[in-house]
């Protein structure tokens, strides 16, 4: 034994190394939460980001219209039959309605914008909803039907910049010779004529610095080339001369252009476009838009600005001005966007739904989970319990696992080639997409079921076997039940994939516009049908602008979906624990 | 090295009393080629305790997981050689290890319930063999198992709690109760105090004393202590050999061969 006044030089070397055992240690739990803050954030950015484009889109505003169902419009056989109900003219009875909203509008061309406040859908609609109540015919029935897209995503104020300018003064409007002479007893115009010169002498000058580089351009350039910059110069000049004599307001006005912000005058029922502002701020010139009445020394009135000038926006002035007619007027409610879901998918994006896509995915998964989990647990017993290990076991095992490496679109192509051409199954049916899924599902959860397997501990088969039972009783007595919550999550990741997965379902034609939703049965699975993933996908895709917030609503249903998939398996693997 | 191929008669037969219950001759064993037992022949009495002694990896797990057929279970093993239960051939391809398993229990060096409530633990065997027609005569059997096994009063209170609450001399007690639940013949244990603390091993010990009266068991373990206090006859394996076998009183005290000395004395093993 040593003499205890002297430590062993372990202990020395042993807290020589100590500091810095703690300080890789320290670095690696910062670099450990790091991940998972960033993860987290990420997530969240995301989840965020998805959430504020997509929540807009469970919304939707209406148009509340009273229809006068006249019998011999939409029952022109006279006889209530559903022959006769299909042969009504549901538009005409819709188109009159909307009209007698608006009697003023008689135009052709206002007309026809002022038909556009809806689609034209919609009277497939209200044929549906006499037929589902032939009552209706000869009553007025309050109709309810998504308004026009693009005039949705105004009044959810996503499609332009507006605002409303408070007014103090008497408003008095009076036409004459052609346009509507607007006076206010107080400057209530003032700043909003000083913005726009404002404006228009930025526009100017962005236009004298594009002239300026177009002459650069010119002076670099030989023959027609600079001809052509110097023409582009002298027009620009031009441009920005004929901007800078308006907003110094010639005669006393300075006049507005689509290209510029529109100025709306509200009051009552008229609706006034200011087409020129005196900069003193107390008079204008304008036209109707709304109403044709003189105003004199009305106080209730508003200016209202749409900052977002008319060439550069989807809806036009008059279509707004209708719109805040109707809001004005409680013809138009904000409900919750039942189209999303009572509808498949359409061209027309206030009334498209998941419905179609939802079912399909339905289908599709019911059918991938009876196929690829009974046949991916049993398979993987069979190789894991029964099959002698030797080449060739071994060799399916390899292929198993490079099955679960294949690129998707892969087992797409097997679809389209086995399923499709050699069996002659349908093509975009949940069937074949649930047969595709199911092949590309599989290797995932034999190779998870296996894990599963090799993970129970060997002595409770050889208990098993000691007290006399089978090998079979071994395994489903026991073995089985012990790895149920690790082939559960492995069948789990792999489902869940193949319900995200979009490529091989490209495949088979899953990728196309179906109006119509599968029924939820067994006829539903050789109906044409698509997916959710496919679903936003194609709105994704969408030309209309409304499809955005359509996407982003379609990945929020996934989500769900998912979210409701995976708590299902976590409550299911809970449940297999406790009982264990 | 003394030729230990041949055992005198004294070696391989007990002596009067008892019947034998296991008789092996030149049974071999190999894994993957390997071999692990040599030509063991050995009697074993019934209604007696015989304890497997010898050095790690001399041969005596395999030659207990012969007698029921439990190397049939690993890839590779190999057995050769005659073994009798009761005159009966366990080795012959027309025995199903299923049936030969219910009448030769086993009971493990690790406690190995299964993670399921202590009832169904002990009820397994009787319900895959079908031994109980009514809920009521299973109800008896597992009363019984248990009380034989010592444990029924440590747990008659909580039968739906799961196996493996139980402490680690409860739990193989517990095996041992879900082993003899089957009324099996034969009982073998695999060093079955070795994960267990003395007081639970001291309780062990008593019961396999107990069960003495009534069954065949046979014990591998590597406390020459255990062998001495439990057992009737002693089997000193080594190398894959049966080298001495006989009564436990004479192997310990009056060992024949030099390397049962050695070992019994702890210079080696």
């Amino acid at each position: 034994m040593t003499d205890t006044s002297d430590p062993p030089p372990i202990r020395d070397a042993v807290s020589r190394n100590l500091a810095r055992r703690y300080r890789a240690e320290l670095r690696f739990r910062v670099a450990g939460l790091a991940a998972v803050a960033a993860a987290v954030g990420i997530l969240v950015v995301l989840l965020l980001s998805i959430l504020s484009q997509g929540l807009p889109a469970f919304t939707v505003y209406q148009l509340v219209i009273p229809v006068r169902l006249e019998a011999d419009v939409i029952d022109p056989g006279g006889d209530g039959s559903e022959a006769s109900l299909r042969r009504g003219g549901y538009s005409r009875v819709l188109q009159d309605a909307i009209r007698a909203e608006f009697p003023d509008v008689t135009a052709r061309r206002d007309l026809r914008n002022l038909f556009g406040l809806y689609t034209s859908l919609n009277s497939t609609r209200l044929m549906d909803e006499v037929l589902a109540d032939p009552s209706l015919v000869g009553t007025t029935h309050i109709f309810r039907m998504p308004i026009a897209d693009d005039l949705d995503l105004y009044l959810k104020g996503r499609l332009v910049e507006d605002h409303t300018l408070p007014t103090r003064g008497r408003l008095s409007a009076v036409p004459q010779d052609g346009v509507v002479s607007v006076t206010t007893t107080a400057p209530d115009l003032r700043s909003l004529a000083r913005d726009i010169a404002a404006l228009m002498s930025d526009e100017a000058t962005a236009l004298e610095l594009r002239a300026r580089q177009a002459r650069e351009r010119a002076g670099t350039l030989d023959g027609s080339d600079a001809e052509d910059a110097v023409y582009e110069a002298e027009r620009l000049e031009a441009e920005s001369a004929t901007l800078r004599a308006a907003a110094a307001a010639p005669d006393g006005l300075i006049p507005l252009s689509p290209a510029l912000p529109s100025v709306l005058v509200e009051s009552g029922n008229t609706t006034i476009r200011l087409t020129a502002i005196a900069p003193g701020g107390d008079a204008a010139l304008g036209e109707f838009m709304l109403g044709n009445g003189e105003i004199a020394g009305a106080e209730d009135w508003t200016l209202y600005v749409v900052d977002t000038p008319e060439n550069r926006r989807r809806v036009s002035d008059q279509m707004i001005v209708w719109t805040r007619s109707l809001q004005a007027r409680g013809l138009i409610s904000h409900d919750f966007n039942t189209y999303l879901f009572a509808n498949a998918d359409s061209r027309e994006p206030e009334l498209a739904g998941v419905k179609g896509a939802l079912f399909g995915s339905i289908l599709t998964m019911i059918i991938t989970i009876a196929l690829s989990v009974p046949i991916g647990i049993f398979t993987a017993l069979y190789l894991e319990e029964y099959a002698p290990k030797n080449r060739f076991t071994d060799l399916i095992e390899v292929n198993i696992n490079n099955l679960a490496a294949v690129p998707s679109i892969v087992f797409g192509l097997l679809g389209l080639a086995v399923f499709i051409n050699a069996f002659g199954l349908p093509r975009s049916a949940p069937l074949v997409g649930g047969l595709v899924l199911s092949l590309m599902t599989l290797p995932t959860v034999i190779i998870a079921t296996r894990a599963a397997l090799k993970a129970v501990p060997p002595s409770i088969r050889q208990a098993a076997l000691a007290v006399g039972a089978s090998k079979t009783q071994a395994v489903f007595h026991h073995v089985l039940p012990l790895a149920a919550p690790g082939i559960l999550t492995g069948s789990i990741i792999g489902l869940a994939q193949a319900m995200g997965e979009t490529a091989p379902l490209l495949m088979i034609g899953m990728v196309a516009f179906i109006a119509d939703a599968p029924t939820l049965g067994l006829e539903g699975l050789t109906q044409p049908a698509t997916v959710m993933p496919v679903q936003v996908f194609l709105w994704s895709d969408g030309a209309e602008r409304a499809f955005e917030a359509r996407t982003a609503a379609a990945i929020l249903v996934l989500l769900a979906l998912m979210i409701g998939f995976n708590a299902l398996a976590i409550y299911l693997r809970r449940r297999f624990e406790r009982r264990w | 090295m003394p030729d230990n191929q041949h055992h005198t008669e004294h070696d391989i037969h007990p002596e009067a009393g008892a019947g034998v219950k296991v008789s092996a001759r030149d049974v071999c064993v190999s894994y993957s080629g390997k071999q692990a037992l040599n030509n063991v022949s050995i009697d074993i009495p019934d209604r007696s305790v015989t304890a497997f002694i010898g050095p790690s990896g001399c041969g005596k797990s395999t030659f207990l997981r012969c007698m029921n057929r439990m190397n049939d279970t690993i890839e590779g093993a190999r057995v050769s050689g005659s073994l009798k239960l009761d005159g009966r051939e366990v080795n012959d391809k027309a025995v199903d290890p299923v049936v030969l398993r219910a009448s030769v229990g086993m009971v493990f060096q690790k406690p190995n319930p299964f993670p399921k409530s202590i009832y169904d633990n002990v009820a397994y065997g009787p319900r895959i063999h079908g031994l109980a027609l009514s809920r009521d005569e299973l109800d008896a059997i597992v009363e019984e198992a248990l009380r034989k096994a010592g444990l029924w009063e440590e747990v008659a209170s909580r039968l739906s709690d799961p196996g493996t609450s139980l402490s680690g001399g409860q739990q193989q007690r517990l095996v041992i109760a879900r082993a003899i639940a089957i009324s099996p013949e034969v009982i073998l244990m695999d060093e079955p105090c070795s994960a267990l603390d003395p007081i639970a091993t001291a309780k062990i010990e008593e019961l396999i004393d107990e069960l003495r009266e009534n069954y065949c068991i046979i014990i591998v373990t590597h406390s020459m202590q255990q062998a001495a206090r439990v057992s009737q006859r002693t089997a000193f394996f080594h190398m894959g050999n049966l080298v001495e076998y006989g009564p436990t009183e004479e192997i310990f005290t009056n060992p024949r061969d030099p390397r049962t000395q050695d070992y019994i004395t702890g210079r080696f093993g």
